[in-house]
């Protein structure tokens, strides 16, 4: 039986289970029901738990697992040339193997050998799956039939049912944990591999980027060159053109819309503001790319200046633009922390509106702001599709906006995009440079929380 | 006395001018984002509004016996049936003789016409012998041309389409044969590389399947996770904190890291298939993870505590307390912040960039684990084709995505507005 249907079979036992438990402990009860521990719904749960729990693990470790046993078991049976290949040919061998698996070729193009070892993983395959249906069915039976069995009306059910709620509770918010440890874990495992072929000093401290990897040992420029700092200078220039255009607009719009607008025009405007931040990032990269960029050029060819099509102010801008909600919004509720004494405290002593705000509720806000514009930066830092689209792909260590420079999340786009090996330095430079990524906004959040709760003046 | 009043007197002015123009700073800056919002939004819709109707040509195409019969796929398949195209589109225009000439006649009707022709003999093989009017697709240069993308002013030479090209063009456009007609292939079609072929159904497919699984798997787990933190984790505990640190940063991880744990433990590890909706469904869940974790907290924090002191005080366990009389009343609030979690995730590409969701696919994906793509990587891919008509092509699908966008984030807006209880 394929394993969907199998799991789709088990959760109907279950569900008999349910029903059966339900009634058996109607049954033992005599029909008072106040005579059982638990409510009568509660056996059912505990029935079809005890039915579908340990045979689903059974099923889930057994697909995880089976592709891989029943590989060694083909490969240990290739006549011996192909057993003892170096491991990156046998990795072709079990490619072929595998489309022969998939349909994408035909047995009568290979090696008979080959063909004949497909048939075999194909017919083990196949047998696993009927031994993991009896395999199943039996162990989901026989803990459904136990656990019909016990009920009783001292069982604890409902206790037993809430304990496999609240691990099942504890495992979801793990789950957060896991995926840290697995993007650190990840990306670490590649970068460090990364560095075994390339120094981290020459990537740290290097000036030239070019992953280039030869074909040939003895071609010129053979050995790729992956130094980071043009990549750094390029991302910190495009994010510090989009920090020039989101803060002040940012900040100014979340100033006005709290201290001034009327509360209809706040109504209005701020939903739409927020539209910016709805917009998918792939939309901005398509404008930059098509509308600013073009018109930059123009613009500079008009003033004189020779403004590269793919420039670092086009995407830079276009950044600004996709941050100005995130600023505002973070704005906005710093300045509504500032408690209302202290606003009225300023008018009292005769202050306008807008010296009050400069004088007493931004510095009060301060804390939040700042950590507002750092959570800013650390999303402009991240951010992919705007600079895919609208910025270079060429390394260039320059400060003039007007040249096309390359972003960090360019290059690991540009090296992982299309087909590669895992075993690159090419494809490795990309997890080193996800690493540095991953630390650089890691530690702008960590910042920015840090200065919130440090800095933030407690009120109330 | 007298002179403290004055010296506030004589700054007063300045101190109102400062007032009033700080007002205008503030005003200047929500222009110019709403003008930056207005013309993103007007750029791509005047780009793209056409791309919804496409130039469709009909010619009378004899369908030749000897050709066509018999009329099965197969045999159709080997059939000459650009040539029959061909043919008629020679005897419409019989003064036409140069070879380079008939060339640009033939460029008229899209490549996609000797299947058109195809489905119309599988669909009426009665007809076969006579000759019959069919509607076929234009050519992309025709079509850019009849939606007045061509400048009429720039010199022939540096048109694609040429001046006797034009002339055919009116010819038959005063015979009817050449209209403008709602373009169903966009939604109907996978991929293509000739822009008046291409549509979004593939990506269409991948983003829906991608959003099921994203979706499957983030409310409940998203929900579990704040039901331990917000109901049962003990206060100032060092592993709670921990995990509370740990989502509050992951919701600020750049997407693409997002990616790059995509490839290297679905597709690296468990060997999962490159390129599947599954596997950029998994992804996205775990970028989504964050968000909906949040909403949901706050979503069970609005919840008034007398709520569960009286489920408590009656005798019902903390489980049942949570699960029949809290995450009820929450609900709304929970499903407002997945569907905006869900808004987001519809819009990602750069995670699924990393995870090879780039293919060229033409054939709609029948499972989670066919290949496809997705409605932002589409764009994407779009983007970056030379070809002129892809502009258009993009730009319709940009609108397609914000419609849906749009949709999700009203319908956010409205389950909250009509669902959630105020205290």
């Amino acid at each position: 039986m394929q394993p969907h249907t199998l799991f789709w079979m088990l959760l109907g036992l279950a569900a008999y289970g349910y029903y059966l438990g339900r009634k058996r402990a109607l049954t033992v009860s005599g029909g008072e029901i106040r005579r059982l521990h638990s409510l009568p719904d509660y056996y059912g749960y505990y029935v079809a738990l005890w039915c579908a729990l340990p045979a689903l693990a059974i099923l889930s470790l057994w697909l995880l697992l089976d592709d891989k046993i029943i590989l060694r078991w083909v490969l240990a049976e290739l006549p011996p040339a192909y057993r003892n290949l170096p491991p990156d040919r046998l990795s072709l061998t079990v490619n072929v193997i595998a489309n022969l698996l998939a349909g994408e070729r035909q047995a009568n193009t290979v090696d008979p050998a080959l063909a004949e070892a497909a048939e075999h993983y194909r017919h083990l395959k196949q047998l696993g799956y009927h031994a993991l249906t009896v395999l199943v069915f039996a162990c989901a039976t026989a803990a459904l039939t136990w656990a019909h069995r016990r009920i009783s009306p001292t069982l604890r059910a409902r206790n037993r049912v809430e304990t496999v709620v609240r691990i099942a509770l504890v495992a979801s918010s793990v789950l957060a944990i896991l995926t840290t440890i697995g993007i650190v874990l990840s990306v670490l495992f590649e970068a460090l591999r990364f560095f075994e072929m390339v120094s981290p000093l020459e990537f740290f401290f290097g000036l030239h980027w070019s992953p280039q990897i030869a074909i040939r040992a003895d071609q010129v420029g053979a050995s790729g060159s992956f130094g980071f700092i043009p990549l750094l200078t390029g991302t910190l220039l495009i994010t510090a053109i989009a920090m020039a255009v989101a803060a002040p607009l940012g900040l100014l719009s979340a100033i006005y819309l709290s201290e001034f607008a009327k509360r209809r025009t706040r109504a209005i405007v701020k939903p739409i503001l927020e539209v910016l931040a709805g917009v998918p990032t792939v939309v901005y990269g398509f404008f930059a790319a098509l509308v600013v960029a073009p018109w930059l050029r123009d613009l500079g060819a008009r003033l004189g200046l020779s403004i590269s099509s793919e420039s670092a102010l086009a995407a830079g801008l276009v950044m600004g633009i996709m941050i100005i909600p995130f600023v505002s919004s973070l704005t906005d509720d710093a300045l509504t922390a500032v408690p209302r004494s202290l606003r009225e405290g300023a008018y009292g002593l005769g202050a306008t509106q807008a010296e009050t705000i400069t004088g007493v509720l931004l510095p009060a806000a301060l804390p939040g702001i700042v950590s507002g514009l750092l959570l800013a930066v650390s999303r402009a830092i991240g951010e992919t599709m705007i600079v895919v689209m609208a910025a270079g792909m060429a390394a260039k260590l320059t400060l003039n906006p007007l040249e096309s420079v390359t972003t960090i999340t360019v290059q690991i786009v540009a090296l992982l995009v299309g087909d590669q090996e895992f075993d690159s330095p090419k494809t490795l430079a990309a997890f080193a440079l996800g690493l540095t990524l991953f630390v650089v906004t890691l530690a702008l959040n960590l910042v920015a929380l840090h200065v919130i709760r440090k800095y933030r003046e407690q009120y109330e | 006395m007298n002179k403290t009043l004055e010296t506030v007197q004589a700054g007063l002015a300045r101190r109102r001018r400062r007032e009033s123009r700080f007002r205008w700073y503030g005003r200047i800056a929500i222009f110019v984002s709403l003008a930056f919002l207005a013309m993103l939004i007007v750029s791509i819709v005047a780009r793209g509004h056409k791309a919804f109707w496409q130039t469709e040509i009909a010619i009378d195409v004899f369908l030749d016996p000897e050709e066509l019969t018999p009329p099965t796929r197969e045999h159709l398949a080997k059939a000459d049936l650009t040539g029959l195209i061909k043919q008629s589109l020679r005897q419409m225009f019989p003064e036409v003789r140069q070879r380079r000439r008939k060339r640009a006649l033939y460029r008229l009707v899209s490549s996609a016409a000797p299947y058109q022709l195809r489905d119309y003999v599988l669909a009426h093989p009665d007809r076969i012998g006579q000759t019959v009017r069919l509607w076929v697709l234009a050519g992309a240069d025709v079509d850019l041309y009849q939606k007045g993308y061509v400048d009429p002013e720039t010199p022939e030479s540096e048109r694609r389409i040429k001046d006797y090209q034009i002339a055919w063009l009116r010819k038959l456009e005063s015979e009817g044969r050449l209209v403008l007609r709602f373009n169903r292939g966009f939604f109907l079609n996978g991929d293509s590389r000739e822009p008046e072929q291409a549509g979004i159904q593939v990506a269409f497919r991948g983003s829906l399947y991608m959003m099921v699984v994203t979706f499957a798997l983030s409310f409940p787990l998203g929900i579990a996770a704040a039901i331990y933190l917000e109901e049962f984790a003990p206060r100032n505990n060092v592993w709670v904190d921990l995990i509370e640190i740990n989502i509050n940063n992951l919701a600020a991880v750049p997407s693409i890291v997002f990616g790059l744990l995509g490839l290297a433990v679905f597709i690296g590890w468990f060997g999962l298939p490159r390129s599947t909706p599954l596997v950029g469904g998994l992804t996205l869940t775990l970028m989504t993870l964050p968000t909906v974790i949040i909403a949901s907290r706050a979503a069970l924090k609005a919840v008034p505590p007398s709520i569960r002191y009286a489920a408590l005080g009656i005798g019902a366990s903390r489980v049942q307390t949570v699960f029949h009389h809290v995450l009820p009343l929450a609900m709304p609030g929970m499903l407002t912040g997945a569907i905006i979690g869900m808004a987001r995730a519809l819009g990602e590409t750069a995670p699924l960039l990393m995870i090879g969701m780039v293919a060229f696919i033409v054939d709609p994906p029948q499972s989670l684990l066919d290949p496809a793509t997705a409605l932002p990587v589409q764009i994407y891919l779009w983007a970056d084709s030379p070809e002129r008509g892809f502009v258009e092509r993009t730009s319709a699908a940009i609108i397609v995505l914000l419609l849906f966008l749009g949709i999700m984030n009203l319908a956010a807006v409205l389950l909250r507005k009509r669902l959630e209880r105020r205290w």
